[in-house]
């Protein structure tokens, strides 16, 4: 996983609420076995006219102009502005691969559905829950001004717009040490081996029905 | 001290270490795995050198990307059977305790199987790359969705790194109407609290009503409790649940059983337990449900109209409003009764065990498809379903009325296989959502019940069952 520190990016606002992971990657590129390829298909649905299929060459398909990824003003934004519980529905984590593979490293927006959120910080992209009037304003912002960077910082847990003016998110520790250092999770966990190993035999003896 | 919920007792009993902020690792009984959240986590597996940590908790077998028909062909699509033939290997080099491969007679939809093998047992924690996991809690475990990092994670370390959610309780008080079920209860609730409603929480359905259902309903409930937000959705074990597991192939045996039943029915949450949020609903105020948008908590009542985005003061919602109306192809102040179905699905990991395709065929007996209607699916939830609704006979009920009898899987839930709706067509589906798009590109889905999506075959829109 890539390591997240800070991001000095262009923000591209997608003003709708409840974009759920069908919308984000569509079922019929699920059936890849691989986990990178599918920033082409992000959005796929919303974004071209016509049918998307896996494997597929989307460099000349026909676009849905008005979508704003898009829209000229916003090619090569790397923080995604969003409405209320995005990423709700199914629990593929093809979504944020797609969105980390277009070039996504940070989404913004009032709330996350659950699953989505935690699929986030596996794959180096940065979930900020921003309150509803934070996300109003960035919004505006975004709209009034070509080239709308804002800048993100992990460590210590803020977002800069241009004029200076910031606000905090949280993070759990655990969440910022690894998003930080870019950390194999699986690599942390099994440092506790041990301690897994003594907790299944204790299990086991208390329930031996569930070890059949 | 406050006694514990449920939820905490789930929690409590898998905790293997917890950090100072309150991150845990969590110890996982089951892990319940299909062809499309897999691959990637197995390939992880493979270039870090790793090895599964338990293999006999998993149940897997492929069920999204197989077709319901012409079984002798195989599965037409080289991509899908790649990815199927992808799980087959890695099962095969990884271990599982129960894989059912493709066309295996007990081969069905992941949530389907699991219960009915007895591999889903109240006290266990359950996860699987999918999000309705959801659905075991219907026993009394602590089931949810994961990504396929999640995956992998568990695979290699048979725990999961999580924080203890908040608890909420939805309680339904008095008893339900003739013709409104499990299905309507859910649609009812998340059109109550809304989609997002339950996100952060896990959510504990109890109440009268919610006692009152059998445990396939009590399935069909916490199928959608996702859909509401929540990961987890629990009903606490009782005496039905212990008589629906008994004498289950991977359920306790001889002395096991007993000592687990003991155990089992320790497992509801105490008296005093607090709850950080508690919804109350009247059972015998919810009617029959009908999605009319493009998320589930756009439901409404049968003898409902389509909203008119121009009594909506919140502009973000109107806006909300008009979007979906545009998608789904309705006109404000529509009766629900008057909306007409291309097509018709009765199936999936909500409703496709054996008591919906009974209710199905008890509304379609001795009756006809409306010729308006192209195609109505019944898809089994899995082998054993089918057997036992051929055995009852519900198969050849269904192929009289014009419906089509298909092999078990996921289906036209999410289209990833043939079956599938063409833009614009509509159809009345017993699935959990009808996101833009998710039974086919440009496809426009109404979420109901058994009982409401076999009537609206017939009838060619959408009836009252209760009237019916």
């Amino acid at each position: 996983m890539k390591a997240f520190t800070t991001l000095n990016g262009l923000v591209c606002p997608l003003d709708r609420a409840n974009v759920d992971t069908d919308a984000i990657i569509p079922k019929q590129f699920l059936k890849s076995i691989k986990r990178s390829g599918f920033g082409p298909y992000l959005f796929d649905e919303w974004r071209y006219t016509d049918q998307g299929e896996p494997g597929m060459d989307c460099t000349n398909r026909p676009l849905k102009k008005d979508f704003v990824l898009n829209q000229s003003r916003y090619r090569g934004a790397e923080i995604l502005l969003a409405r209320d519980n995005f990423g709700c529905g199914s629990s593929r984590e093809h979504a944020p691969w797609a969105i980390e593979d277009y070039g996504f490293r940070a989404i913004i927006a009032p709330s996350f559905a659950d699953i989505f959120f935690s699929n986030c910080y596996k794959n180096g992209v940065l979930p900020i829950v921003a309150s509803a009037a934070i996300v109003d304003q960035l919004f505006r912002e975004c709209a009034a001004t070509q080239g709308y960077r804002l800048r993100v910082d992990l460590e210590t847990q803020t977002v800069r717009n241009p004029a200076g003016e910031w606000f905090s998110f949280d993070i759990t520790p655990h969440r910022k040490h690894c998003m930080l250092k870019g950390l194999d999770e699986i690599g942390l966990t099994l440092q506790h081996a041990g301690e897994i190993k003594a907790f299944e035999a204790k299990h086991q003896e208390a329930q031996p029905w569930l070890f059949a | 001290m406050a006694g514990k919920t449920l939820y905490d007792k789930l929690w409590d009993s898998h905790v293997v270490r917890e950090e100072n902020d309150g991150t845990c690792l969590i110890y996982i009984d089951r892990h319940l795995m299909h062809e499309v959240t897999s691959p990637q986590a197995f390939e992880g597996m493979r270039l870090a050198g790793r090895r599964p940590w338990r293999s006999t908790s998993i149940v897997a077998n492929p069920d999204h990307n197989t077709p319901t028909d012409h079984w002798d062909e195989g599965i037409k699509d080289p991509i899908s059977r790649l990815q199927v033939e992808t799980l087959d290997a890695n099962i095969k080099d990884f271990g599982a305790l129960v894989y059912f491969p493709f066309k295996h007679a007990n081969q069905g939809i992941i949530h389907v199987i699991g219960p009915e093998n007895g591999t889903t047992l109240p006290g266990m924690t359950v996860v699987c790359g999918d999000s309705h996991t959801s659905t075991h809690g219907a026993f009394g475990a602590l089931a949810h969705g994961i990504g396929t990092s999640e995956v992998e994670h568990v695979l290699a370390t048979q725990t999961l790194v999580a924080k203890r959610s908040s608890r909420m309780l939805i309680k339904v008080d008095g008893k339900v109407g003739a013709g409104v079920t499990a299905k309507d209860i859910a649609l009812a609730i998340i059109g109550k609290i809304g989609t997002a409603g339950g996100t952060g929480y896990a959510i504990e359905f109890g109440g009268e009503a919610i006692r009152a259902l059998s445990i396939e309903g009590r399935m069909t409930l916490c199928n959608m409790a996702i859909e509401g937000g929540a990961r987890a959705g629990l009903v606490a074990p009782d005496e039905k649940t212990i008589e629906y597991l008994k004498g289950r192939q991977f359920a306790p045996k001889g002395a096991d059983w007993d000592k687990a039943i003991a155990y089992w029915r320790t497992l509801t949450s105490d008296a005093d337990a607090q709850f950080d949020t508690v919804i109350e609903l009247d059972a015998a105020a919810i009617e029959p449900q009908v999605t009319w948008g493009t998320s589930p908590e756009q439901v409404l009542s049968i003898g409902a109209r389509v909203p008119n985005p121009a009594n909506e003061p919140d502009p973000q919602k109107r806006a909300g409003i008009e979007r979906a109306l545009q998608y789904m192809g309705l006109v404000a102040d529509t009766p629900i009764s008057k909306i007409k179905l291309d097509k018709v699905f009765i199936g999936s990991c909500t409703n496709s065990r054996i008591e919906d395709l009974r209710a199905a065929a008890a509304v379609a007996k001795g009756k006809q498809k409306a010729a308006s209607v192209q195609q109505v699916l019944i898809v089994p939830g899995s082998g054993q379903v089918k057997r036992q609704a051929e055995a009852e006979g519900l198969d050849k009920v269904f192929i009289a009325a014009g419906f089509e009898w298909r092999e078990p899987g996921c289906s036209m839930c999410l289209a990833m296989n043939a079956d599938r709706l063409e833009p614009g067509e509509r159809c009345a589906s017993t699935s959990n959502r009808n996101f833009e798009g998710r039974q086919g590109n440009g496809g426009r889905t109404h979420l109901v019940s058994p009982e409401m999506a076999a009537a609206a075959a017939i009838a060619g829109h959408f009836v009252d069952i209760r009237n019916f």
